[in-house]
């Protein structure tokens, strides 16, 4: 009992945690801008403009609510509630910390440590692009289909050459449990990250986690150059909100993975020291606290990319989907599975 | 409580395969079968294998069912319209559909509902179990039907490519 408690609790934690960083993203975004354009970015809001991401908030709920009158009402609704739903559920898999001891029993800091935990993330992300497909098709507007065909090509594109990389991994840990890939990476003073064994899957990862969550260089779904807003151009109010919020919970939740997949997730150099001269829940927290640092550093990652390289043609976005990373990702399997078997 | 769960995902099932089939509208045909879908995965994960049960949403749900919308989007096939076919057409129609049922009946009628497989074994929908299965018993047709596909894949790309020289 206790522990369904303490999961729920987890859950709600995870919830807000995903809503605050999605919501700062939103706003250090903004700043990070302004410092690669030379500008001040936000300020006014509060110190240092701090509370920009609430005075946006607000903004978006207090907007008029439009429902286009040659619209599917259903459809239309539906599209950034799938969005939204399919970009939280992500976090339920992702390990968080390691055990600890709650009234006798160990509890893993992780909502649900199934053992298809990574398929699990694949098959969210797969859903989630109905969110984009539903909403553009529903507009009924042809600036918003031409964004959900584009994103639904990308996302089944990407998701290729993504799913040959998770082989690759999955092929060295022995594992398909995120829980585990977590802890197998804690060798050598919790330094043996995935990323030394798999440089060039944690490449072909890294650029298919842009283009999964339609990041710039492979924003096309919504360029707004060509297709004024692509699949949102018809959405107003909060539901436009809630297909902007799901991008950045999407960004923070790919950044976890990545952390947890290529970079140990809560690994951090020494940890077996500092494990012996700390207490469980406070070496609990430092683990967390690493993890954070790792995400933040990848959302941060997201932003710099952002600003420094434009948007791919789509031509461009499938030539290096289809004849470059999904070629790339092979050979990397090939190679993983030639070393893996000459060790044995 | 395993039992109401069944029925609540058997429902589900059988009403958005029903609502499917008779809607007019092709785009909400394509969701009411994603509906089914994964009440189906629900069954699965009932049955203990969650591994079946992802693949099944990664496969049909994330890739097939997503290629379905696509070509109704583009083909612009959601006006409801009324399909008349010729007397022979449909007279085949019936003809395979009676004959389908026949085989299904037929198999049903034949199978013994008293032993159920899953309580038989807990592990049988696991990764590793089904990983075992396929890595020992069924080694060539898996690795053939993996050539298979990657072929596939290859081809695509090289078939894009070839097109474009000749422009």
């Amino acid at each position: 009992m206790e522990i369904i408690i303490f999961k729920i609790f987890l859950v709600l934690a995870l919830f807000l945690l995903s809503i605050t960083i999605a919501a700062y993203s939103t706003f250090s975004e903004r700043k990070v801008a302004a410092f690669m354009q030379d500008r001040i970015g936000p300020n006014r809001a509060g110190p240092f403009g701090l509370l920009q991401p609430l005075a946006d908030g607000v903004k978006m709920i207090m907007k008029e609510e439009i429902l286009p009158a040659s619209s599917n009402k259903l459809l239309f609704i539906l599209g950034p509630a799938i969005s939204m739903v399919t970009a939280l559920m992500a976090s339920a898999v992702i390990p968080w910390g390691p055990d600890i001891t709650i009234a006798g029993t160990k509890v893993h800091l992780q909502v649900a440590d199934i053992n298809i935990g990574i398929l699990y993330i694949m098959g969210v992300v797969s859903i989630g692009v109905y969110g984009i497909m539903i909403g553009g098709w529903a507009s009924n507007n042809k600036f918003a289909l031409l964004g959900a065909v584009r994103a639904s090509t990308q996302m089944i594109s990407y998701e290729l050459a993504m799913g040959m990389s998770i082989i690759a991994v999955i092929m060295t840990t022995g594992s398909l449990s995120l829980g585990n890939m977590v802890t197998g990476q804690s060798g050598w003073h919790g330094m043996a990250w995935n990323v030394v064994l798999q440089p060039l899957g944690f490449l072909i990862f890294l650029i298919c986690a842009f283009a999964e969550t339609n990041r710039t260089p492979f924003d096309l779904p919504e360029s707004e150059t060509e297709l004024i807003g692509g699949y949102h151009t018809e959405y107003s109010s909060m539901k436009l909100g809630f297909y902007l919020f799901a991008e950045y919970i999407n960004m923070f939740l790919s950044s976890a993975v990545i952390s947890c997949l290529y970079f140990g997730g809560y690994n951090f150099p020494f940890m077996d020291i500092v494990q012996q001269n700390t207490g469980e829940i406070l070496f609990a927290f430092i683990c967390f606290l690493v993890l954070m640092t790792k995400i933040l550093f990848f959302i941060f990652f997201f932003f710099w990319v952002r600003w420094t390289i434009p948007r791919f043609r789509f031509d461009q976005l499938m030539n290096l989907g289809w004849k470059i990373l999904l070629p790339l990702s092979i050979i990397n399997m090939l190679i993983t599975g030639t070393i893996i078997l000459l060790n044995q | 409580m395993t039992a109401i769960l069944f029925y609540i995902l058997s429902a589900i099932c059988i009403i958005s395969s029903i609502l499917m089939i008779f809607h007019k509208n092709a785009m909400y045909s394509v969701l009411f079968l994603l509906i089914c879908f994964f009440s189906v995965a629900g069954l699965y994960v009932m049955l203990n294998a969650q591994f079946l049960a992802i693949v099944h949403i990664i496969v049909y749900a994330g890739a097939i069912m997503v290629l379905f919308l696509y070509v109704i989007m583009f083909l612009n096939m959601s006006t409801p319209i009324t399909i008349r076919k010729s007397k022979l057409v449909m007279g085949i129609a019936v003809f395979t559909g009676s004959s389908l049922c026949f085989v299904l009946v037929t198999a049903l009628w034949a199978t013994n509902f008293g032993q159920n497989p899953a309580i038989v074994n807990q592990d049988i929908g696991l990764a590793s179990t089904l990983g075992k299965v396929l890595f020992n018993e069924f080694l060539i047709p898996f690795e053939v039907s993996s050539v298979l596909f990657l072929s596939s894949m290859v081809g695509i790309v090289i078939f894009n490519k070839k097109e474009q020289k000749d422009e």
